[in-house]
């Protein structure tokens, strides 16, 4: 969780919130710049002028060589809404490239794509985080946030207390755990879950056709995909009794307030944008968006994992949310950045398929790195530090030696949380200002200032990147103007002034908007829209030497690739390595019992863990963290299929085997 | 190369998926220009869901499936309310009821299946359609009548004690009806249940207000009176509603000279004796007797549509063992495979659990390691697992009785902190374990707060905090005992 005072958290913290004061001191924090004299000698340490200069020239050195394409640049969703935006202004104006993404694409890409197609806005909840607390009834789908944002436990306490709570998970998790009915779908079926639970609201009357009527469209073409998944056709496929999946049904539609949400467990599949439209199809069936009190949200997953989407980091956006291919929506970046809007570059390549291509024939032969750890935290990390191995030039802005650093060319030391000042965009799409509360390291410097440094050295005026946060920030506000993400009319002003501001808010008048959808949807006639969606099923199945299926997620102690939380004292002891969850059944059939080493063998690669083994995972299914290095990462076996819209991986489901280390 | 001219006989669920899956695999209609031939007057629609349109929960247009300019946006050919009349497999063309003819290079028949009307007197028309006062229930039109004859407090008897039939008992008595169920078997569903499950789901029945009279045969229908039973009672009512079964309807390829005993008999790829002609769905017999469900259905639209296109030439229909589901009012039962082995079997382990007061039955048969058969009754949660061990070959579970159960009955509160380990985490948040918090406890003496400043314990997601107040109480426990 983030530092957000009592709207989200309630003063609470999870202990990865207590100790993240231990990351400010980690014994290995970077405190100068180091650059690599030759491929394969040691890091040294260098000054920051050597380091930007050696960095300049060699970017100099590719440009001319390969042209804008042969520099590519990959940002995070944990980076502030000022570093998100000038890094992709940096991408797009100082290198020209077409070629920028970032981690988020594996976080909350099919989410954001789904949403984008039902209500034509995509901001992870469209309504306050403590309208939870009022909730009869809640399903969270895919998301266990009993270990990955445990303050938020509290606000399902009500929902719970009336027997409404319902989580949809393979295993039976610590969220599982507090449900009052708790459905575990194996592992990439919660499409086809959706389309039976849809089903069965159709089927019992269950549906309110005067809201679908006045307020949707396509209903029509969705039922008439959910009429052929009878609940007992979804149990067939899900494991999911059919009778559950009615009183899931009952509890969301008997409800007075009632929610839907979405994690990662639904959304990080091939099929992730059309599984997350069936769950708002469903949602919409029940009237639950755009009705207060009620309503569809995804629970996003970085701590500017919403900020981080809406400003111009990834592939196919510009800054207040803008389409790159809208001729509209360049004209107006554009003209805020006082460039040509020809001069932007077309949308690149998705996340994956860009890291696929560094080095190849055809790739990027330079790659910047910002607050990411792409060796760990890509699907099949083997490949892609391969690719990171093959580039001429990686550079690594990070606050600590991520294993992504240590395989740099140049590595930048910058500053991080509390040492700096920048604004986050929380999971309900409310913007927040974080202060500076302690003095960075002398060796370290802003990433806005890393930027800078670089695109003046490459022939940019210093004006066009401020490394002032106040000042990206109203810049950044008048580039989204206009935009669904409309922060134009937010200023550290008003945020220093304690005034909470959800976007859009496209005035300096204006009080934002903490309930989106309410009177109207975010398409042109005011409408949501239904998405005709059908379920596939994962791109790998299980079977012969393959018969389990992976799933891959996050524990209570650690973050992401865990390079920031495997450095803090408390939370390595807690979790000191890589475990593999199985039934107690499926291990002995493997020949091993609880603490054994085992490793987990798919098509891709192998990762060790120890077994744990636990009666509550279906036995069909084996559990891996991602937040370990070397042969401990989930990702060596994960499968590289993309969603077709949101270009996710498929990290949720891959076929394995597990055997003996 | 010009497309394939292939012609359905017949518009139902099994040609609709074909055309369906067909589009899907050629989109352009470049291998293959497709027309489907249907009797009803109206588009395809969802049979399944006929139960729904029984009980007022789903309209008519609900059910359809396909939308009105459905055929048009898809390049398929529908002709609606003109059965099929004849075929000239020489000359490759089949005659339609409006007189006009279609030439073919593959004839697929989905003509489907009929209801049966069991040989009892009074009950058919004399011209093979139900007599006044009789229903059948496969379309539409038999459904809206049904609708229209069984109003609340209507006497109803329904004839025949298989799965349609006491899915329809017990919704007629769910929207009102007072209605029988007459069954000449000695108990229900007897092709699919052993005794037990037969006697407790007709328990449940009568339970939802049908009456039964089961192991009974009916030897007469008066309209107007009701049917009049082999022991000389006579069964009140209204609306007789035969649910005796279906035949393969099988006379368009009889009369062609395509055997068709039980079944238009059809190989792997759907062929009849005549390689040209294909058949599908519930007038096919490919392998075992067709049995009016949907999947065999679509897994054959599939290998169909795959073959006609030549998009997957080398596909090939096996038969699937059959789910057998009935879900209607309360009742939820599941049953597949060897249901009629008993424990004593010496040829297969069988474990059973029966409770007729409560509705509930499951009885699993294994072969070694795997399930071969089973029946779930009232363990909706059990059958859910038991369909996807058959489904998947699965290696059957250790914990047998889980395995027969399922999660029969409400999670019990989670254990107290006094059953846990040491080791074990109270605050998952915070990572604090029972062994801490005893610590603190000696060492702060302390209340909950002391124990939260101490240890961090409640602070995040405050879900421990009725298990620390317990551990909290024991430091009164523990006075006087020396630690």
């Amino acid at each position: 969780m983030t530092m957000d005072g009592p709207r989200v958290s309630a003063g609470e913290l999870c202990q990865k919130g207590w100790t993240a004061g231990a990351l400010l001191g980690a014994p290995d924090r970077l405190r100068e710049p180091l650059v690599r004299d030759r491929r394969g000698g040691p890091l040294r340490p260098a000054s920051w002028d050597e380091a930007l200069d050696l960095v300049a020239a060699r970017l100099r050195r590719v440009l001319a060589g390969h042209g804008p394409g042969g520099v590519a640049v990959f940002g995070g969703g944990g980076l502030t809404n000022e570093k998100a935006y000038l890094l992709g202004k940096f991408a797009r104006v100082a290198l020209g490239t077409p070629n920028i993404d970032y981690n988020g694409r594996f976080c909350m890409s099919s989410a954001a794509a789904a949403a984008q197609r039902a209500f034509g806005l995509d901001r992870g909840l469209p309504f306050p985080l403590a309208d939870l607390d009022e909730a009869d009834a809640i399903m969270l789908v895919g998301a266990n946030v009993a270990e990955t944002m445990p303050p938020l436990v509290r606000r399902l306490r009500r929902a719970r207390d009336r027997g409404g709570l319902v989580v949809a998970d393979p295993r039976r998790t610590a969220t599982a755990g507090l449900a009052s009915l708790h459905l575990a779908p194996r592992p990439g079926t919660d499409l086809a879950l959706a389309l039976g639970m849809l089903h069965a609201a159709v089927a019992g009357g269950l549906v309110r056709r005067d809201d679908l009527e006045r307020r949707t469209e396509g209903f029509a073409a969705a039922w008439r995909i959910a009429a052929r998944w009878r609940p007992e056709e979804a149990e067939r496929v899900t494991g999911v009794a059919a009778a559950d999946q009615r009183a899931a049904v009952g509890l969301l539609a008997g409800a007075r307030r009632a929610y839907l949400l979405t994690g990662r467990g639904a959304e990080q599949h091939a099929t992730g944008s059309d599984t997350v439209s069936a769950w708002i199809n469903l949602a919409l069936a029940l009237g639950l968006p755009g009705r207060e009190g009620s309503g569809y949200g995804s629970l996003t997953g970085q701590g500017n994992g919403q900020g981080g989407r809406e400003h111009g980091q990834k592939a196919d956006q510009l800054p207040g949310y803008r389409r790159l291919d809208d001729p509209a929506a360049r004209r107006h970046v554009a003209a805020v950045w006082g460039v040509a809007p020809e001069d932007l570059p077309a949308p690149g390549p998705s996340a994956y398929e860009l890291l696929d291509s560094l080095g190849t024939e055809t790739g990027p032969r330079a790659l910047l790195v910002f607050g990411s750890n792409p060796a760990v935290s890509a699907p099949r990390a083997g490949r892609v530090s391969r690719r990171l191995a093959a580039l001429d030039l990686l550079v690594v802005a990070d606050i600590v030696p991520s294993e992504t650093a240590l395989m740099a060319d140049v590595v930048l030391p910058v500053t991080q949380w509390a040492e700096e000042e920048g604004t986050l965009t929380n999971l309900e799409g409310r913007v927040l200002l974080r202060r500076r509360a302690v003095a960075p390291p002398p060796g370290a410097r802003g990433d806005l200032s890393v930027l800078r440094g670089l695109a003046v050295r490459l022939g940019r005026p210093a004006a066009e990147f401020p490394d002032d946060p106040e000042e990206v920030f109203a810049e950044l506000a008048r580039a989204s103007a206009g935009g669904l993400a409309d922060y134009s009319g937010i200023g550290y002003d008003r945020l220093r002034a304690g005034e909470e501001i959800h976007w859009p808010c496209p005035g300096p008048g204006h009080p934002g908007t903490p309930r989106a959808f309410l009177d109207r949807f975010a398409h042109p006639d005011g409408r949501a829209r239904f998405v005709p969606v059908d379920h596939r099923g994962p791109a790998e199945r299980p079977g012969g030497d393959f018969p389990l299926i992976a799933t891959t997620g996050r524990v209570l102690a650690h973050y992401q690739s865990g390079a920031q939380t495997r450095r803090v004292p408390e939370l390595a002891a807690a979790e000191p390595g890589a475990r593999v969850e199985v039934h107690p059944d499926t291990a002995r059939r493997a020949g091993l019992a609880d603490g054994d080493r085992a490793r987990v063998v798919s098509r891709r690669g192998t990762a060790e863990a120890v077994v744990r083994c636990t009666p509550g995972i279906r036995r069909d299914t084996v559990f891996l963290p991602f937040h370990f290095p070397g042969a401990e990462r989930a990702n060596l076996v994960t499968n590289p299929a993309l969603d077709p819209v949101s270009r996710m991986p498929e990290f949720k489901a891959c076929a394995v085997r597990l055997e003996p280390a | 190369m010009s497309p394939r001219r292939v012609v359905v006989a017949g518009y139902g669920m099994a040609a609709a998926r074909l055309a369906e899956l067909v589009r899907a695999a050629d989109p352009a209609g470049e291998r293959v220009a497709l027309t489907v031939v249907g009797a009803e007057p109206r588009p395809a629609y969802n049979r399944v869901l006929l139960s729904g349109v029984l009980a007022g929960t789903l309209t008519p247009a609900d059910i359809a499936l396909h939308d009105r300019g459905w055929a048009e946006r898809n390049r398929v050919g529908v002709r609606l309310g003109v059965p099929v009349t004849g075929l000239d497999r020489r000359g490759r063309r089949v005659r339609l009821a409006d007189g006009t003819s279609l030439g073919y290079d593959d004839l697929v028949l989905a003509t489907g299946g009929r209801p049966w009307l069991p040989p009892v007197e009074g009950l058919s028309d004399g011209r093979g359609g139900p007599a006044e006062g009789v229903a059948t229930l496969r379309d539409l039109a038999d459904c809206l009548r049904i609708r229209e004859l069984a109003r609340p407090g209507a006497p109803v008897a329904v004839l025949g004690g298989g799965v349609l039939g006491v899915e329809t008992a017990l919704g007629l008595a769910a929207a009102g009806a007072r209605v029988t169920l007459i069954h000449p078997a000695a108990h229900l569903m007897e092709r699919h249940l052993d005794r037990t499950a037969g006697m407790i789901l007709a328990r449940l029945c009568r339970a939802a207000g049908v009456r039964t009279a089961i192991g009974a045969a009916a030897v007469r229908h008066d309209p107007g009176e009701g049917v009049k039973l082999d022991d000389g009672s006579v069964v009140p009512a209204a609306l007789t509603v035969v649910t005796a079964g279906t035949r393969p309807e099988t006379a368009l390829a009889a009369r062609a000279g395509l055997a068709a005993d039980g079944g238009i008999a059809v190989d792997d790829r759907l062929r009849t004796a005549d390689p040209r002609v294909r058949a599908l769905g519930d007038c096919a017999r490919a392998g075992t007797p067709p049995q009016g469900l949907l999947r065999p259905a679509w897994e054959q639209a599939a290998v169909l549509a795959g073959l006609l296109t030549g998009t997957a030439p080398d596909a090939r229909y096996h038969a699937g063992a059959p789910v057998t589901r009935l879900r209607a009012g309360g009742v939820d039962l599941t049953a597949f495979g060897e249901t009629r082995l008993e424990t004593d079997s010496a040829d297969a382990e069988v474990i059973s659990y029966a409770d007729p007061a409560r509705g509930m039955y499951a009885k699993v048969a294994l072969d070694g390691d795997r399930v071969i058969g089973a029946i779930a009754l009232g363990l909706p949660d059990a059958a859910a697992a038991l369909v996807q061990l058959h489904d998947d070959g699965a290696p059957t579970p250790a914990d047998r009785p889980g395995l027969l159960l399922g999660r029969a009955l409400p999670p019990a509160a989670g254990p107290g902190p006094d059953s846990l380990p040491g080791t074990a985490l109270v605050c998952r948040c915070n990572s604090v374990t029972k062994a801490a918090l005893l610590r603190a406890v000696r060492e702060t003496g302390g209340d909950v707060a002391a124990l939260a400043r101490a240890t961090r314990a409640t602070t995040g997601c405050g879900d421990c905090l009725p298990a620390v107040r317990r551990l909290a109480a024991r430091r009164h426990e523990t006075e006087g005992t020396p630690a």
